[in-house]
C-alpha cells in the first residue's frame, strides 16, 4: 500500500458520533436478504444461531427424556418397545452431550467472548460460520436418521463389540460415529477461534490479569477441547473403518482389542464433563460478581483452579473402567486423582460463597439459578467422590445411582448456570428483559422438579435398578420411586416450557434493557443492546479489571482504525499492547458451500470408501473459493 | 457512553509476521490439535503392540527404503523452505516464487514416494490390527502432506497473480511454518512404523 493510498483512507478519527456509528455499521453489517443471511460471518449472528439451534436440540433431547420417564413410570409398561427404548436413550444421551451441552457453551462463547474482550469480530470469522453449518448438518443428520429408524441404539459411548458389524449389522452405529465427526470438527474450529481471539484481539490494556473470568473459563475449555476431542475423532474414525473396510482395531480374533475403544473414548469422555462444566463456572463467576455487587473474591485462585481442573481432567479417564479389571496400583492411582479433582472445584466454591458473603446480593433470577447450581453441584460432587472409590463403583456401576450422579453434575453443573446465563445475557442479545415474575416460577419449578426427578434415582440404584432397561417387573418394588421420578421429570420439563414462553413473550413485550441493565462491570455492557454490527464504534482501552465499575461515565478508546473496510486491532499476548491493524474477512458464501461439500463427503464415507475419491475434490474447490482473495477490499488487506 | 480518545493506532502496520499475526496463532492451534491426534494414534499403536504377544502380526516389517528416502527428503526440504521464509521476510517476490515452486515439487515427489511406501508396508489394513493401525497412521500423515501441498500450490499460483500484495508474504511464512510441522511429525512416525516392528 503506497503512502498516497494510506493518506486517502478514511479513518475513524475523522468521524464522530452518529456519523461514525452509521459509517461503521455500513461496513460491518451482514448483507440483507436470504442470501445475505447465508453469507454472514458476524460472530453475533452466528452465535445467536448456534444458541438457538443448541436449545432446539435440548428440546428434542428433553422430549426423549420425557418419553423414557413415561415408559418407566409404571412396571411392565408397553408404551415403548425395547428396540425403541434403546434408540431413545442413545439418542437422548448423544443429543444432550454432543448437540446441546458442548455446542451451547461454545455458542455463548462465540457471541460473548469478542464483546467481552472488546473487539469487533471473532478470529477467523469464516471458520466460525463453517463451524455452525457443520454443527447444524451433523445434528440434522442424526435426527433425520432417527426419523428413518436408523437412529443409533448402542448407548452414548457405543462400546465395542456391541457396536461392531458382527453384533450390529445396521448403519446405526455409523450414524452415531459420523455425527461425532461433524460435531467435533465444529467444536475444534470454535476452540481455535476462541484461543486466537483471546490471545490476540483483546482491547489494549486488557492484560492477562484483567481478563474477565468467563473468558478465562472459555480459554481453558478451548484447550481441553483441542486436546481431548482428537481422541474421539481417532476412535470414531477407526470404528467406521472397522465396519466399512474390515480393519481390525477392535476385532480380538485378529490382534485388536475392545478395551482400546474404552481408553480412546474416555480419554475424551472424562474431559468432556469438564468441557461442559468449566464454561458453567465461568457463567457463575460473571453472574455472581454482578449480583453480589463486588468482584469475585480470589480472582487468581479461581483462574488457577480452572487451569488445575483442566490438567487433572486428563488423568481421570480410567475411572470409567474400574470394573474392567485394571492392575491394583493403577486403580489406586486413579482413585486418588479422581478425588484430588474435588480440591480445585472446592476452592472455587469457597471463592463464590465468600463473594456472596461479602457482597450485597440482589436476588434476581440469574442469581437464583446460580445458587441452585451451588446446592445441586455440591450434592453431585459428593456422589462423585463416592463413585470415585473402586469398591463403591464396583457395586453401583451401571445402576441408576450413576444415572442420578451424572445428571446432578451435568444439569447442576451446566444447565442451571446456563439458564441463569440466559436470563443474564438475554437483554444484551435481544435488547429486552425477560420477565422476572416468570423467571422466579421458572427457577422454583426447575429446582424442585429436578430434585424430585433425580434424587430417587440414587435410591433406585442402591436397591439394584440397572440403567438402560426398558422396563421392570412389579415384584421389584421399584414402582413408587419411578413414578415419583417421572412426576419430577414432568415438573422439570414444565420449567423449560415456562422459559420458552418467557422468551417468546419478552421478545415482543419485555422491558427495554438499555446498555447496562444490571449495572455490570465487563465490556459487553459498554455497547448498546443488541450490539451494532461493529460491536464498538471505537475499540475500548482497558485500565482496570472491572472497567465499567472503575468509570461508568466515559469509556477510554483508541482511534485510527479504518473506516473504509473491516479492521480489527491485534495486541500482544501478555500486555495487550497494540501491534497490528489487521483486516477482518467480509461475508462469504464459501463457508456454507464448504460445509455442504464436507457433509456429502462425511455421509458418503459411511457407505463407501470411494467417497474419499469423489468427495474431496468439491471440498478442495470450495476451500480455494474460501481463501482466494475476491475484489479490491481483500487485496488491500 | 461518552468516549475519550486516549490513543491513536493509525500508524500501526496492517500485517505482521510470526507471533504478531493472527493466522500464525491459528496455525499453532491446529498444529497442537493435530499433534495430539498423532500422539493418540501413536498411543493406540503402542497399546496394540503391548497387548499382542507377537508384532508385527502375521507380516514382515515394512521395507525400509521408502520411509528412509522420505526422511532424507523431508530433512533436506528444510533448506529451501527456510530460504523461502527469508525471501518472504525480505518481500523478494522473485525468490518467493522460485521457493514456492521448489517446495511444490518436493511435495509432489514426497507424495509419489508415499505411494511406494503404502505398497511396501507388507501388510493390508484388513490383515490384522497391526495392519490397521499402520495404515491409519500413514493415512493420517498423508492427509497432512496433501493438505499442505494443496495450500502450497494455491499460494504459488496466487503469487503469480495481481493478488501478490505485501501481506501475502505473511501467508507464505505461515505456510513455511506449517511445513516444518509436517516434517517434524514424520520423524517419530517413521521410527514407529519402520523400526518398532524390528525390535
Ligand atoms: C429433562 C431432563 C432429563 C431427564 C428427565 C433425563 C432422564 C434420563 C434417564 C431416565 C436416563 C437413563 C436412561 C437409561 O439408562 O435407561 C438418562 C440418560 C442419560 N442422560 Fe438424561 N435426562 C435429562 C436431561 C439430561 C441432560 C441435560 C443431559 C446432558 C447434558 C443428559 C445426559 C444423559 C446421558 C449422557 C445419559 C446416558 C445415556 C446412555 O445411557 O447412553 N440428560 N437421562
Ligand atoms: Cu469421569
Amino acid at each position: 500500500m503506497s503512502m498516497m493510498a494510506e493518506q486517502r483512507e478514511l479513518r475513524d478519527d475523522a468521524l464522530n458520533g452518529l456519523q461514525l456509528s452509521t459509517h461503521m455499521e455500513s461496513i460491518w453489517r451482514t448483507p440483507s436478504g436470504f442470501s445475505g443471511a447465508l453469507m454472514s460471518v458476524d460472530h453475533k449472528v452466528v452465535g445467536r444461531r448456534y444458541i438457538v439451534t443448541a436449545f432446539a436440540f435440548l428440546l428434542l433431547g428433553g422430549l426423549l427424556a420425557v418419553l423414557m420417564r413415561v415408559q418407566l413410570a409404571k412396571p411392565e409398561s408397553t408404551f415403548l418397545s425395547a428396540d425403541k427404548y434403546n434408540q431413545i436413550f442413545t439418542m437422548h444421551g448423544s443429543t444432550m452431550m454432543f448437540l446441546f451441552a458442548v455446542p451451547v457453551m461454545e455458542a455463548f462463547a462465540v457471541y460473548l467472548v469478542p464483546l467481552m474482550v472488546g473487539t469487533r469480530n471473532i478470529a477467523f470469522p469464516r471458520l466460525n460460520a463453517f463451524s455452525y453449518w457443520m454443527f447444524l448438518f451433523g445434528g440434522c443428520f442424526l435426527w433425520i436418521s432417527f426419523a428413518l429408524n436408523v437412529g443409533p441404539d448402542v448407548g452414548w459411548f457405543a462400546y465395542v463389540p456391541l457396536s461392531s458389524l458382527q453384533y450390529t449389522p445396521t448403519k446405526r452405529p455409523d450414524v452415531w460415529a459420523q455425527m461425532i465427526t461433524f460435531t467435533e470438527v465444529a467444536a475444534l474450529a470454535v476452540s481455535v477461534e476462541i484461543v486466537v481471539t483471546v490471545f490476540k484481539q483483546r482491547a489494549p490494556g486488557m492484560t492477562l490479569d484483567r481478563i474477565p473470568l468467563f473468558v478465562w473459563a472459555m480459554l481453558v475449555t478451548s484447550f481441553l477441547v483441542m486436546f481431548a476431542m482428537p481422541s474421539i475423532m481417532v476412535a470414531s474414525t477407526s470404528m467406521i473403518l472397522d465396519r466399512l473396510v474390515n480393519t481390525r482395531f477392535y476385532d480380538s480374533s485378529s490382534g485388536g482389542h475392545p478395551l482400546l475403544w474404552q481408553h480412546l473414548f474416555w480419554f475424551f469422555g472424562h474431559p468432556e464433563v469438564y468441557i461442559i462444566f468449566i464454561p458453567g463456572t465461568g457463567m457463575v463467576s460473571a453472574i455472581l460478581a454482578t449480583f453480589a455487587r463486588r468482584p469475585v473474591v480470589g480472582y487468581p485462585v479461581v483462574i488457577l483452579s480452572l487451569i488445575a481442573t483442566g490438567f487433572l481432567s486428563f488423568g481421570l479417564w480410567v475411572h470409567h473402567m474400574f470394573v474392567t479389571g485394571l492392575p491394583q496400583l493403577g486403580a489406586g492411582l486413579f482413585t486418588a486423582s479422581s478425588m484430588l479433582i474435588a480440591v480445585p472445584s472446592g476452592l472455587q466454591i469457597f471463592c463464590w460463597l465468600a463473594t456472596l458473603w461479602d457482597g450485597r446480593p440482589v436476588y434476581r433470577t440469574p442469581l437464583l439459578f446460580v445458587i441452585g447450581f451451588i446446592v445441586i453441584f455440591v450434592m453431585g460432587g459428593l456422589s462423585g467422590v463416592m463413585v470415585a472409590s473402586v469398591p463403591i463403583d464396583t457395586q453401583v456401576h451401571d445402576t441408576y445411582f450413576v444415572v442420578a450422579h451424572f445428571h446432578y453434575v451435568l444439569i447442576g453443573g451446566a444447565v442451571f448456570p446456563l439458564i441463569g446465563a440466559v436470563y443474564y445475557w438475554f437483554p444484551k442479545i435481544t435488547g429486552r428483559m425477560l420477565s422476572e415474575r416468570l423467571g422466579r416460577w421458572n427457577f422454583w419449578l426447575a429446582f424442585v422438579g429436578f430434585n424430585v426427578a433425580f434424587f430417587p434415582m440414587h435410591i433406585l440404584g442402591l436397591i439394584g435398578m440397572p440403567r438402560r432397561v426398558y422396563t421392570y417387573t412389579a415384584d421389584m418394588d421399584w414402582a413408587h420411586l419411578n413414578l415419583l421420578s417421572s412426576g419430577g421429570a414432568l415438573i422439570f420439563a414444565l420449567s423449560f416450557a415456562l422459559l420458552l414462553a418467557n422468551v417468546i413473550h419478552s421478545l415482543r413485550n419485555g422491558a427495554l434493557a438499555g446498555d447496562n441493565p444490571w449495572n455490570a462491570s465487563t465490556l459487553e455492557w459498554a455497547t448498546s443492546s443488541p450490539p451494532p454490527p461493529q460491536n464498538f464504534d471505537r475499540i475500548p482501552v482497558v485500565k482496570h479489571r472491572d472497567p465499567l465499575w472503575f468509570d461508568n461515565e466515559s469509556l477510554p478508546v483508541v482511534a485510527g482504525l479504518s473506516a473504509e473496510r473491516r479492521e480489527v486491532l491485534l495486541t500482544s499476548l501478555a500486555e495487550a499492547e497494540p501491534q497490528i491493524r489487521e483486516a477482518s474477512p467480509e461475508p462469504s458464501i464459501w463457508p456454507l458451500l464448504t460445509a455442504i461439500a464436507t457433509t456429502v463427503f462425511f455421509i458418503g464415507s459411511i457407505f463407501t470408501p470411494w467417497a474419499v475419491l469423489w468427495g474431496t475434490p468439491p471440498m478442495a474447490v470450495a476451500l480455494i473459493g474460501w481463501f482466494w482473495p475476491a475484489g479490491h477490499k481483500e487485496d488491500e488487506e | 457512553m461518552r468516549q475519550t480518545i486516549v490513543r491513536n493506532v493509525g500508524d500501526l502496520p496492517t500485517y505482521g509476521y510470526g507471533p504478531q499475526s493472527g493466522p500464525w496463532w491459528g496455525a499453532m492451534g491446529f498444529m497442537a490439535l493435530e499433534g495430539m491426534g498423532f500422539a493418540l494414534a501413536i498411543g493406540a499403536y503402542l497399546y496394540l503392540y503391548a497387548v499382542n504377544p507377537s508384532w508385527p502380526i502375521g507380516a514382515t516389517p515394512p521395507d525400509l527404503w521408502p520411509g528412509t528416502a522420505e526422511v532424507i527428503i523431508y530433512l533436506l526440504s528444510i533448506i529451501p523452505n527456510e530460504m523461502t521464509n527469508r525471501a518472504a521476510h525480505r518481500q523478494d517476490l522473485a525468490r518467493v516464487r522460485t521457493g514456492l515452486i521448489v517446495m511444490s515439487l518436493i511435495g509432489i515427489a514426497l507424495l509419489v514416494l508415499r505411494g511406494f511406501e503404502f505398497a511396501h508396508l507388507n501388510t493390508r489394513w484388513d490383515n490384522s490390527a497391526y495392519g490397521s493401525i499402520v495404515w491409519l497412521i500413514l493415512g493420517l500423515h498423508t492427509t497432512h502432506l496433501v493438505t499442505d501441498l494443496g495450500d502450497t500450490v494455491v499460494l504459488t499460483v496466487l503469487m503469480f497473480t495481481r493478488h501478490a500484495k505485501p501481506r501475502r508474504f505473511s501467508d507464505v511464512t505461515d505456510n513455511v511454518f506449517y511445513w516444518n510441522f509436517v516434517v517434524l511429525a514424520w520423524l517419530p512416525l517413521y521410527a514407529l512404523l519402520d523400526w518398532v516392528p524390528r525390535l
